[in-house]
């Protein structure tokens, strides 16, 4: 099946998010649509999935315009979406939810799980989704969820399959899982629309390359023509940086000093086990792992947001073991959570009322009680220039803005008071390059300012890219602390747990770079 | 309106000339606007009621095909004898004004439905307020019957229990009627914060609590009032009394103006004041309030008290103001009807009076049309409740009326969900 997106215009009051768009899917190829965050990518695949009407242009499948009321019609006529938030139902199985609003049904509409069972294991079987068609949504990982994602979109014979984002969530090695599986479809003769701003994804995986820049197409290429300074020159519309620079780190006194540290997560087994880590001013030390290894919780413990079962955390020499996220944030503590929507920020108040969010009942903003709120306004207005924020007006709220500038108000936040210790909790995660860029120079200017820097981040990258001490995660522990320079493989092995080199005296604590 | 919502607000671009913003604003579905035609549906729909349960015009419809005219003009002056009704028996009555303008004797007359819809306007005023103030906390208090109950209650001991000249008697006797709400709204409140209980399910059944506690406290000493066998509590002192504010006989009282003063504060509270906004942030988002150090279990306990402690002023401003004495049931529907004017007033303390004053002209001008038009009282109960239907469903108005889709930011869905 061949799709064609010709001169595609969609528009929201006076925003234009796509403006004549052209692009083509070949029969059997994975195509990549490459673009920042508010490019307009995402709304160009509702528009083709049918969530979103054009204003102009047309959808043509084979060659003949087809229209598409809303998404059943798209199913019908061979699309599949997996959205970058999955839609799944957490207490039904697999086989359930793959064949939820499609169930094969027997005599007296029984549902038919015998089959949908069997359907899936072929399918998975033919396209290697390893997934357990019995078992519970909510207890598998973020890889497997998505996988019956895409199986709920095989299962409903789709030709092309639409992936927003799918990396987003993945750690690296899922990630490669993914391209394999990939690789797999369109070997079958499906098609793959990979919408993604992730230039080394785009590289090692796609076809063809369609670049779009503020709801326009820049350029389309292939790999073999293209590196990543240009493609990311063509996405920001200037040259960046895909490189921090910074400067050995001067380390002064520890700030941050964690002792034994044990923490419990919701369900009372333990997160992280024993933990000793000191983060000195004037570096950034970070805390690398596959996700679930017990680093969210660490920086959860760090910024008083989950009890600390035993140990002890001392920040800048005051105790914070038990206390309140108030109390650290008085004590100097900075957080920009891991998830920034539900956690940093409130999407429907203004940028400015979200840029005071831990400071409002403080001078300058509050006064015996009242809020001062010119006061408020008029220190957003003079952030969003500090801070490179993208928006009309510190009045917008800030669900509005797109993820990179979204981001931008959490940090001008956390840094916009005196701070002795920086947590940052996979600080860039969905971020545009343009974006990604401006967060790591933010952070390593917060370092040579002389504040700590304790980092979490399940980008290889950025971890070695940002680290002045790298301390990988493994099941709770620290598997060991090392000089980003040892290389990608050795922090790998201890990321799944192999240490080839025995740690030396004293554990993790204390490994100067 | 926040400020986002206001910059929202016009989204033609500068230079467009005054007539066409207004124009845009007025075509497009915004809450003013909605809220206006839901009013005006309510009316429609009231307007066809009459018509086909009033026998004169069913009469004239009937033989409609020999006087067209006829059914026509019966109709609408049935209609506009109803509506007439509605509003001399709510605002004011065009006779009794005549009257008094030609003959100089009867102002009070004139003067009293106004009153009336005044003072059945303010324990509508305090509790949808109170209300108001938990809902835009994500705080769902269904709890105004017994709140009221408690702040009635606590208002009524200290009236005919505590003997001391009027102005101090009155100021004990608003601060116990807030106190008594403020103690029914904790309850919910700490159960709540400490347990998860949800607040619906607590105050719900709180409301039994307190109308059980009234009905058996009504019955016993020293409450009840002494050689009665009826469930009528003792009658509170002048001193206790809320003063008239126009005279003896028009029964409008100093309660209008503490509701008055009440949803003005509370307007403030909610735009400017600290703890306003850690209530908005707790309500819009309460785990990015804890991540910014904000303490969302005291919030709840502070919220709910807060809205009990309106709600309960409610209770003492008609035992207060109109009532003096206590019975079985007493505020009736007073405590739920102050949950449809908060939505009608989209939790909006100055929404909440207009919708409040719309609420009470309805109900005391359909006294007066049931006794003048003959049309039965439950017409202005449709009425309200397709108002409050319509102004629930943004999407049917709009549909109904045609209008443009609000800008982005405007979100006039209001009944989304019940917060868990």
């Amino acid at each position: 099946m061949r799709l064609e997106l010709a001169g595609i215009t969609k528009r929201f009051g006076d925003l234009v998010a796509n403006d004549g768009i052209d692009l083509s899917v070949e029969e059997g190829e994975i195509h990549c649509l490459l673009g920042e965050n508010g490019a307009g990518k995402t709304t160009l695949m509702n528009v083709l999935f049918g969530l979103l009407h054009a204003d102009g242009g047309e959808i043509r499948i084979d060659g003949e315009p087809v229209r598409f009321s809303d998404p059943g019609d798209a199913v019908r006529r061979g699309i599949g979406m997996v959205h970058q938030h999955f839609m799944l139902v957490p207490v039904f199985s697999v086989a359930e939810n793959v064949v939820l609003g499609f169930e094969p049904v027997r005599r007296l509409g029984f549902l038919d799980r015998r089959r949908a069972r069997a359907e899936i294991r072929r399918l998975s079987a033919e396209f290697g989704l390893a997934v357990d068609p019995d078992a519970l949504v909510e207890h598998l990982p973020v890889g497997a969820q998505q996988r019956v994602e895409i199986l709920k979109a095989l299962i409903r014979d789709a030709k092309v399959l639409i992936l927003d984002e799918p990396t987003a969530v993945l750690t690296p090695q899922e990630t490669e899982a993914l391209f394999t599986i990939m690789r797999s479809l369109v070997a079958a003769g499906r098609s793959i629309l990979f919408i993604t701003h992730k230039l080394k994804e785009v590289l090692a995986v796609a076809d063809r390359i369609t670049v779009v820049r503020l709801g326009r197409v820049v350029g389309h290429t292939t790999p073999a023509e293209t590196d990543e300074d240009q493609l990311a020159a063509m996405m920001v519309g200037r040259s960046v940086e895909l490189v921090v620079h910074k400067e050995p780190a001067r380390p002064g006194e520890a700030v941050l000093e964690i002792a034994g540290l044990r923490v419990v997560d919701d369900r009372g087994v333990t997160v992280v086990d024993d933990v000793s880590l000191d983060v000195r001013a004037g570096e950034i030390v970070a805390v690398a792992g596959v996700q679930g290894n017990g680093q969210t919780e660490l920086a959860e413990a760090v910024t008083g947001m989950r009890a600390v079962a035993a140990g002890t955390i001392r920040v800048g020499g005051r105790d914070l073991s038990h206390a309140t996220p108030r109390r650290a944030i008085e004590a100097g503590v900075a957080n920009v959570p891991e998830d920034r929507q539900s956690d940093g920020l409130v999407l429907s108040l203004s940028i400015a009322d979200n840029l005071v969010l831990n400071q409002y009942d403080r001078a300058p903003y509050a006064r015996h009680g009242a809020r001062r709120l010119a006061r408020v306004r008029a220190d957003g207005e003079r952030k969003l220039a500090e801070f490179d924020i993208r928006a009309p007006s510190a009045a917008v709220a800030v669900g509005t803005l797109s993820g990179g500038n979204q981001q931008k108000v959490v940090v001008a936040r956390e840094l916009s008071r005196p701070v002795k210790l920086l947590v940052c909790s996979q600080p860039t995660r969905g971020l545009d390059v343009g974006s990604i860029e401006y967060v790591h120079r933010r952070i390593v200017a917060e370092r040579d300012r002389g504040a700590a820097v304790l980092l979490v981040s399940s980008e290889l990258d950025e971890v070695l890219a940002l680290g002045d001490r790298v301390a990988v995660m493994y099941r709770g522990r620290i598997a060991g602390v090392v000089d980003p320079s040892v290389g990608r493989d050795r922090i790998g092995l201890l990321m799944a747990g192999i240490d080839a080199v025995a740690p030396p005296p004293g554990g993790a604590k204390g490994e100067s770079p | 309106m926040s400020a986002a919502e206001s910059a929202l607000a016009s989204p033609s671009p500068p230079g467009t000339p005054w007539w066409r913003r207004v124009l845009a604003f007025v075509t497009e579905a915004n809450v003013a606007v909605v809220t206006l035609l839901a009013v005006v549906g309510g009316l429609v729909v009231g307007a066809l009621l009459i018509i086909v349960t009033t026998p004169a015009t069913l009469h004239a419809w009937g033989a409609v095909g020999r006087a067209p005219g006829a059914a026509f003009a019966t109709s609408f002056s049935t209609v506009g004898n109803a509506y007439g009704a509605l509003f001399a028996g709510s605002v004011i009555s065009p006779s009794a004004l005549g009257h008094a303008l030609t003959t100089g004797r009867g102002w009070t007359g004139v003067f009293t439905p106004i009153s009336e819809t005044l003072v059945s306007a303010t324990p509508l005023i305090l509790a949808g307020t109170g209300v108001a103030i938990g809902f835009s906390t994500g705080v769902f208090n269904i709890g105004g019957q017994g709140q009221l109950i408690a702040g009635a209650l606590a208002a009524t001991y200290v009236g005919f229990g505590v003997s001391l000249p009027l102005v101090p008697h009155l100021v004990l006797v608003v601060l116990a009627g807030a106190a008594g709400g403020a103690l029914a709204g904790f309850i919910p409140g700490i159960l709540k914060a400490r347990t998860g209980a949800h607040e619906v399910i607590v105050t719900i059944m709180l409301n039994y609590i307190f109308l059980d506690l009234l009905a058996y406290l009504l019955t016993t000493h020293p409450l009840q009032q002494p050689g009665q066998s009826n469930s009528i509590s003792q009658t509170i002192p002048m001193t206790a009394r809320l003063p008239h504010l126009f005279g003896s006989t028009l029964r409008v009282n100093l309660g209008l103006l503490i509701a008055l003063a009440v949803a003005a504060a509370a307007s403030w509270f909610m735009r400017k004041s600290t703890l306003g906004f850690e209530f908005t942030v707790i309500g819009a988002n309460p785990s990015a309030g804890r991540t910014a150090g904000m303490d969302a279990r005291r919030a709840t306990i502070a919220v709910l008290t807060i809205s009990g402690a309106l709600v309960g002023l409610a209770g003492m401003s008609t035992v207060s103001g109109t009532d003096f004495f206590l019975s079985s049931g007493y505020g009736g529907a007073v405590g739920f009807n102050a949950i449809t004017v908060a939505l009608l007033g989209r939790n909006r303390p100055l929404g909440v009076v207009l919708g409040s004053l719309l609420f009470a002209a309805l109900s005391t001008g359909g006294r007066y049309m049931q006794a003048v038009a003959s049309i039965p009282i439950d017409l202005t109960t449709v009425i309200q409740a397709v108002i409050v239907f319509m102004v629930a469903t943004p999407a049917l108005v709009r549909e109904i009326f045609r209008l443009r889709e609000a800008g982005a930011g405007k979100i006039l869905l209001f009944t989304k969900g019940w917060g868990g």
